[in-house]
């Protein structure tokens, strides 16, 4: 069940209403319920994966959870008899007894996540090798599909199992509860990728009906639906076109089609998230923000900091600290500080943790050599605009420009250019033909193939790239409102007359101008095939 | 204390550490210092501090780091 389908917004709206009508301590379970239900129209037999991670989890952490009493017990009991050398031993060997479990829950959900996203993958690669060698035989694929949300789902819940082990919180002892955890619709798509201590406070507990919640709520719901239906819907026709057909839309054309994937991207990602934390708010349910205004970034560094931010706390969480704090990368570190002194041999264990977590991160993207690629591509800039920090503050210093309003828009434009340049590995076919189209920007550009009505060929009429024009435009305004402070509480401050303006032309907007047509059948939004 | 306001001032010499209680929040430590720091306190102080301690009230301020470290030695 698509978001921006009839369905869809049928099963919402009497999610909504059976929500506030039924007695406040069952409202929980009807989520459960509505999440169970919208998951089974993805396809019954995917349900299997989600019930096995959310029950494999559960086991696991109430393992941990006694041993983590029990050594509380021990130590409690013994506090006077123990030397704090052996109170340490015990602590020791209780959490070694933790942390098999932890792995043994790791290896199970990230094993099936592997095995059904990365299997083809790897097969074809093998195949590639053997054929290499002059081999004959090919193996074959499996014949195995992606359980919807498995990335979002999996990270959520090792995130929580994690948490749980490093006795951040307890475990939840409801299975219900914790299955609503790792199943709550909204937000099975395409994530926000929430921690249990903040999703648990308000998805669990009793809610009365709010007009504020309510209205704020379906507002940013509509604002989603006009991001994903009016803009990124449209611009998808014109981005299809140029990257399915490199041999014809070089240079000038490769460009347009960049930057429009820049948009698309952003509106279909954006707006999904928008209607996530709409629903969540209509139901009383605080979901934490995945964005803020990533585009307006002065650095790439800062732009992963505001761009899909539940992903990449995650990471740095789970992934990038653990690893950098590592024993052996300690002594990786002792190592190259003797060897190559401090300024060195600190930055080597930080820029193999940096490529670790920039290779999983576009593998997780998807499976594939461009999403690799795409991942290193990040790095590498991150890398090299780490390395510049010294020559940045003697520019600073040197020339006192950095307030100034010509360079604060350099700096965003050049993360414009330089984030839609790299996001050009998601839409080419091959890690080839995207270098090629990049090229292709620098050696065979010429603007003057964009007029005389080429863009008119592109699938999009000159109505289409009005409203795509004006929805920008809209993007931007609201994205600078935003700077100084919520524009839905602006708007709610304002009069009665206002407010229901503004509704009822945002509901016409999306109905009159959505990218509707004869047979259409709304894209699915990008982030649900990660 | 020294030798730890020595090893911060030599990461970012232009900010006073001593007073500075907002490193993570305004952004002036980032991922990369933050590491780097951790395994510069390692070095010196002969403490581990685990990944589940790197949270921003742990870093927020030269004193907050200082406080984490005595208790992680204890």
């Amino acid at each position: 069940m698509l978001f921006a389908s009839y369905g869809f917004i049928a099963f919402i709206a009497i999610l909504f209403i059976v929500y506030y009508l039924i007695p406040k301590k069952y409202q929980w379970m009807l989520l459960l319920l509505a999440s169970y239900v919208f998951y089974l129209f993805a396809g019954p037999k995917y349900i299997l994966y989600i019930v096995f991670t959310t029950v494999s989890t559960y086991i696991i952490s109430l393992r941990i959870d006694k041993l983590n009493q029990t050594q509380a017990q021990y130590l409690a009991k013994y506090k006077e008899d123990l030397s704090r050398a052996d109170k340490r031993a015990y602590r020791d060997m209780m959490k070694g007894r933790m942390r098999r479990w932890l792995v043994a829950c790791l290896l199970l959900n990230f094993g099936i996540l592997a095995v059904v996203k990365y299997s083809n993958f790897a097969i074809a690669n093998l195949n590639a090798i053997f054929q290499a060698f002059g081999g004959q035989g090919q193996l074959s694929f499996l014949d195995i599909a992606l359980p919807m949300g498995i990335s979002f789902y999996t990270f959520q819940t090792m995130g929580y199992i994690i948490d749980v082990y490093r006795g951040k919180y307890p475990p939840e002892k409801n299975i219900f509860k914790l299955a609503l955890f790792v199943s709550f619709f909204p937000q099975l798509v395409q994530g926000p990728i929430s921690r249990f201590d903040d999703l648990s406070r308000t998805l669990f507990k009793e809610h009365s009906f709010e007009h504020r919640n309510f209205s704020f709520g379906m507002q940013r719901i509509m604002w989603g639906y006009f991001k994903k239906l009016v803009i990124a819907d449209r611009i998808l026709v014109a981005v299809n076109t140029i990257i399915r057909d490199p041999e014809v839309y070089q240079g000038a054309f490769a460009l347009v089609g960049m930057l429009f994937y820049a948009f698309q991207l952003y509106a279909d990602f954006t707006g999904g998230i928008d209607i996530t934390i709409g629903i969540a708010q209509v139901l009383g349910i605080e979901v934490k923000e995945n964005f803020n205004r990533p585009y307006f970034s002065k650095s790439i560094a800062e732009y992963w900091r505001r761009w899909h931010i539940t992903l990449g706390t995650w990471f740095r969480d789970y992934l990038f600290y653990p690893i950098s704090v590592s024993k052996p990368m300690m002594k990786v570190f002792k190592f190259t500080r003797e060897r190559f002194g401090g300024a060195i041999g600190r930055r080597i264990p930080v820029y193999i943790s940096t490529i670790t977590v920039w290779f999983v991160t576009g593998i997780w993207h998807g499976a594939s050599w461009n999403f690799i690629a795409w991942g290193m591509a990040n790095c590498v800039v991150i890398i090299i605009s780490q390395e510049l920090e010294p020559f940045y503050t003697w520019f600073h210093s040197k020339f006192k420009v950095g307030n100034t309003f010509g360079f604060r828009l350099f700096q965003v434009l050049r993360t414009v250019l330089l984030m839609s340049s790299i996001r050009m590995f998601d839409c080419y076919r091959d890690v080839p033909t995207t270098f090629r189209m990049f090229g292709s920007m620098f050696t065979v550009f010429n603007y003057r193939e964009l007029f005389g009505g080429a863009l008119l060929e592109l699938g999009l009429s000159m109505a289409d790239y009005w409203v795509l024009f004006m929805g920008l435009i809209a993007l931007l305004g609201v994205s600078l409102a935003q700077r100084k402070g919520s524009v839905r509480l602006k708007l709610a401050q304002g009069s009665d007359l206002l407010r229901y303006a503004v509704y009822s032309f945002m509901f016409i907007i999306i109905l009159i101008f959505g990218a509707y047509g004869v047979g259409y059948d709304s894209s699915q939004f990008i982030y649900n095939q990660f | 204390m020294e030798e730890l306001l020595e090893i911060l001032e030599e990461m970012h010499p232009d900010v006073d550490f001593r007073t500075c209680d907002t490193l993570i929040d305004s952004n002036i430590l980032d991922s990369f210092d933050i590491i780097a720091l951790i395994s510069e306190i390692k070095m010196e102080f002969g403490v581990t501090i685990p990944p589940d301690e790197i949270i921003p009230e742990n870093f927020n301020s030269a004193k907050a780091m200082y406080e984490l470290i005595e208790r992680l030695s204890d």
